[in-house]
């Protein structure tokens, strides 16, 4: 900060802009250090204090102690790396499988399959627990079902109740992420370097291990190690699926800190911050393995095409596998849910259950006052995170790249510090912080917006300063060729080209906020309650096929928004 | 009018430490002139542009634009870049693709002070686009252009104002050579028409020579030489110039004595050469003699009555269509020359080299600064020793 005290050099850099504009890097520092930065301070605070906001500070380890020195840590410990690592590595091998099917063999509908892989994406988490609860329960599971009526089995084959059920549930909302990263390593191979080893006499099976497996082994770390991460910080499965079956998990045991009576806010700081400080090692890992991975890239931003390896008649197995995922992971789970949503009572599918379909449970939420509500405040809290996250990272991306202000550097390392704290981390840090607060939002929806702002701008930033980046510095300089102050060129030029890389962060923040889950758990309570929280309570309290058409009509919301959007932002956009 | 004087401006790297990229330039360009900064890349010449554009804030030194000063560093004086009264060309001609040429030639209208009416506004663009003939263009996107037309876009964009002073940062770099050779005479025509004053920056010396009225040469943040295009060619001031201007042989020697007003005899590799002189060099100093491969006539049967003759081997012969590339073994020394093609030369024959008086100049030895990046397409004539070792 002492940067901003040198008048000498700051006059010399800001020739363009004037001076009151030194005062826009200082109050964004000010705002990320007030949203990042203070709730983690709060968090470590109240993990080494007695109480919750208490009158005077007195430090312990008790906390600590309770969190990591009792009968359930051990197993907590196991059953977290067992999920995370099992999730991460059957999330990698399907997408990977998948990534190679589709960029570099010859396999039939390929082409087809690519939009087809991306649609879970927009499924919420506790929805696609939900969804595999209904097909592989062992009670009523409609997988289990068919499988023992079918082979005459007399006990259930699969139960989700279980590790690998919670692994399989969490891994197919992560394969169109491992997915489309493999994509981008295969696409970005320079197929040159897999004929020169053949050219060098190397076959096909010891080229693909001689160099294809080995260039691609650092995109493979990176992509492993941030699924790793991001199963450890999720809540969906833990929750839906993990206590029902009393398998803890990290996140599990923070909720269930806050949640038992009296609630241990001390235990449940402890807890988070070991997982916040895991979750970072992993985040600084992942970031410094792409980094490392630049020096040997394989990238150039040539256009390549790569080489397509010639199945023969193994063609159609690749042919049956995409179908078989396609099926099964992503058309099962929307199809469960549609047909539980039409079921007065959950049951299996048969004719005589085709004559019960009702419409009954939708009547039934268009008069259910804390459905609206809770719509509403999803529906609110979404549009104003996305708006508002979009419109703070545009102008700190500007700052970053493009206005050599000093500190900025300071504003581009804040904006991403949200990124390496999990989701219900951050909920504890902000109860922990908005408990004291002299301004009463605790228990409002308003308490939701700084948390999806906050975990959000992350995401904002990158696809904002991608944006940025691409705008090269003399269009405009050449606005201030022409007359414009740097108000005006902001306004005439730098925004509008930003406009279709702001569209693009606007509407990812819009949906992760929109199915946002483990930060909601803890702050969203009575009135500021979100869709993700009721479909949780209400699967907690047994209405199942309500909750199939709420998760419907929460997928037809987030397709109505979106869809909406690009039209209006398209109409608006840049014609090319 | 634009006048420089004594321009500093440094740039701190990553290691902090500072670089000077402009180092007390001082230059003035009178009003309706064409000027040029020629110069390899990195010598400070697109820094210079930038300072008076306002688009770079020196540190110190004086500008002044149309008679008002826009930068004083004694008088703390700096006008932001949008108040200046200029219009500007860049190299990547900036055109902005979220707009339609008709208002990418608009906007300077529309912003800033002038706030013209609709019909005013419609009036001056389509003179401007009529200037540089994209009319009926108008409501095409700008990326839908092709390069040469972008880039009359950009000259129309810079003239709709109609600024005092016309700024072009390497406009024509990013054009074919055909192209490139078309718009560098209706660059001209349209600046001799308009009579504006324009400063022009560029490492192409043939761009350069065709189009200014005056050249300047920098060269490691200093301007080496200034003068006429016909000047700067026929008598380069130094090694440097005669290197960066032009192919040039270039063959060292000692001073033997002085031949009368600026003229002068060397003793070279190759024997004693009568040479024109810019300025006295001292009697025993080092010298080189740089000839242009259009003066140097070669003779296959030994000429009489003709001084400055050096009998020499051909080394490779090049048909280059407008003449014959041929290039002489001197001893040690290669020279390149260019013959009519009715000239018969066969390789390993041997020839005779006249080198006239008047086409050789010797230069005081001087340290050459280090050319790095783009450099005129004669590197290959630069050190005809190197060519063939």
């Amino acid at each position: 900060m002492s940067t901003i005290a040198l008048p000498r050099s700051v006059k010399n850099s800001v020739a363009l802009l004037g001076d009151p504009a030194l005062l826009i890097p200082l109050v964004g520092v000010g705002v990320l250090i007030y949203l990042a930065v203070l709730p983690l301070f709060m968090l470590l605070l109240g993990s080494f204090q007695m109480e919750v906001a208490p009158r005077e500070f007195v430090a312990t380890f008790k906390n600590y102690q309770n969190a990591y020195a009792s009968q359930y840590t051990y197993s907590t410990f196991r059953n977290s790396v067992i999920f995370a690592s099992g999730s991460a590595v059957l999330a990698f091998a399907l997408g990977t499988a998948l990534a190679w099917l589709v960029e570099r063999t010859n396999t039939p509908l390929r082409l087809v399959f690519i939009p087809l892989a991306v649609v879970p994406l927009i499924l919420p988490g506790v929805l696609e627990s939900i969804a595999w609860i209904f097909l592989l329960s062992p009670k009523f599971g409609y997988i289990n079902v068919a499988l023992m009526s079918l082979f005459g089995l007399e006990s259930p084959p699969f139960n989700i109740f279980s590790l690998p059920g919670m692994i399989w549930a969490h891994s197919v909302g992560q394969v169109p992420l491992a997915f489309l990263m493999m994509v981008a390593a295969f696409k970005s191979m320079d197929p040159s370097l897999e004929e020169s080893a053949m050219m060098s006499g190397a076959d096909t099976l010891q080229t693909l291990h001689r160099v294809t497996l080995r260039l691609l082994m650092p995109t493979s770390a990176s992509v492993l190690l941030i699924l790793f991460v991001r199963t450890l910080e999720s809540f969906e499965t833990p929750a839906l699926i993990g206590i029902p079956a009393r398998i803890f998990v990290y996140t599990s045991e923070i909720y269930l800190a806050f949640n038992e009576y009296p609630p241990d806010y001390g235990r449940g700081a402890a807890l988070a911050v070991g997982l916040l400080i895991l979750s970072a090692a992993g985040v600084w890992l992942y970031t410094r393995s792409t980094r490392e991975g630049k020096r040997f890239q394989t990238v150039t931003g040539k256009a390549f095409r790569p080489r397509q390896f010639d199945l023969g008649l193994w063609r159609w197995l690749g042919c049956a596998f995409l179908m078989v995922y396609f099926l099964v992971v992503v058309l099962l789970p929307f199809l469960v849910m549609l047909w539980a949503s039409f079921l007065p009572f959950f049951a299996t599918p048969s004719l005589d259950s085709l004559q019960k379909l009702t419409f009954e449970n939708y009547q039934y939420l268009f008069g259910f006052r804390p459905f609206w509500g809770a719509m509403k405040n999803s529906l609110v809290l979404a549009l104003m995170s996305a708006t508002l996250a979009m419109m703070l990272t545009s102008l700190i991306a500007w700052i970053v790249y493009k206005s050599r202000l000093p500190g900025s550097w300071m504003l581009d390392f804040l904006a991403f510090v949200p990124i390496t704290v999990p989701g219900i981390v951050f909920g504890m840090a902000l109860i922990l912080l908005y408990v004291a607060f002299p301004i009463p939002i605790y228990g409002t929806i308003w308490v939701l917006l700084i948390a999806y702002v906050t975990r959000f701008i992350p995401y904002g930033m990158r696809s904002a300063s991608g944006a940025i980046l691409q705008i090269h510095s003399e269009l405009e300089e050449a606005a201030a060729a022409s007359g414009a102050s740097w108000w005006e060129t902001f306004k005439r030029v730098t925004l509008p080209l930003l406009r279709p890389g702001i569209v693009a962060g606007w509407i990812y923040i819009f949906i992760v906020s929109f199915r946002e889950f483990s930060t909601s758990v803890l702050l969203a309570t009575g009135d500021s309650r979100v869709l993700s929280i009721l479909l949780f309570t209400m699967f907690e309290q047994g209405q199942v096929t309500v909750v199939a058409a709420i998760g419907i009509l929460m997928i037809l919301t987030l397709l109505a928004v979106v869809t909406a959007f690009y039209k209006i932002s398209g109409r608006v956009g840049i014609q090319t | 009018m634009i006048e420089v004087s004594a321009l500093i401006k440094t740039f701190s790297d990553r290691r902090s430490d500072r670089v000077k990229a402009v180092d007390r330039v001082s230059f003035k360009v009178e009003e309706g002139r064409f000027y040029t900064l020629l110069g390899p890349s990195g010598c400070g010449k697109t820094t210079t542009l930038r300072c008076i554009a306002g688009l770079e804030r020196p540190d110190t030194g004086e500008i002044e634009v149309a008679g008002t000063k826009v930068y004083s560093s004694s008088n703390g004086i700096f006008v932001s870049a949008y108040r200046r009264p200029i219009g500007m060309v860049f190299q990547s001609y900036a055109i902005w693709p979220h707009l339609t040429v008709f208002e990418n030639v608009a906007f300077p209208l529309r912003v800033g002070k002038l706030r013209l009416g609709g019909d005013e506004i419609a009036r001056k663009v389509r003179a401007a686009l009529e200037q540089v003939e994209l009319g009926g263009l108008e409501q095409r996107m700008a990326t839908q252009l092709s390069g040469g037309q972008q880039q009359r876009l950009a000259l129309a964009r810079a003239l709709v104002r109609e600024p005092q002073v016309l700024l072009l940062d390497e406009p024509l770099s990013n054009l074919d050579a055909k192209l490139r050779e078309r718009m560098r005479v209706e660059l001209r025509e349209l600046q001799r028409r308009l009579r504006i004053t324009t400063l022009y920056v560029t490492h192409d010396q043939i761009e350069a020579l065709s189009m200014s009225n005056v050249i300047a040469v920098m060269s490691a943040g200093v301007i080496v030489q200034e003068g006429s295009p016909r000047e700067i060619y026929m008598h380069p001031k130094t090694q440097f110039v005669a290197q960066f201007i032009g192919s040039t042989n270039q063959l060292t020697g000692r001073m033997r004595g002085l031949l009368g007003e600026g003229a002068c005899q060397v003793e070279t590799d190759v024997g004693k050469l009568s040479c024109g002189m810019a300025k006295d060099i001292p009697v025993g100093s080092e010298v080189v003699v740089v000839v242009r491969p259009e003066n140097v006539i070669l003779h296959t049967g030994k000429p009489s009555g003709v001084e400055n003759v050096v009998e020499g081997k051909v080394a490779t012969v090049m048909f280059l269509g407008e003449y014959l590339d041929c290039t002489v073994e001197l001893g040690r020394n290669v020279v390149r020359t260019h013959q009519p093609h009715s000239l018969q030369l066969r390789r390993g024959e041997a020839v005779w080299v006249e080198l006239p008086s008047s086409g050789c100049l010797a230069l005081g030895a001087e340290e050459l600064p280090i050319l790095d990046g783009i450099q005129p397409d004669t590197s290959a004539t630069k050190n005809p020793r190197l060519q063939l070792d």
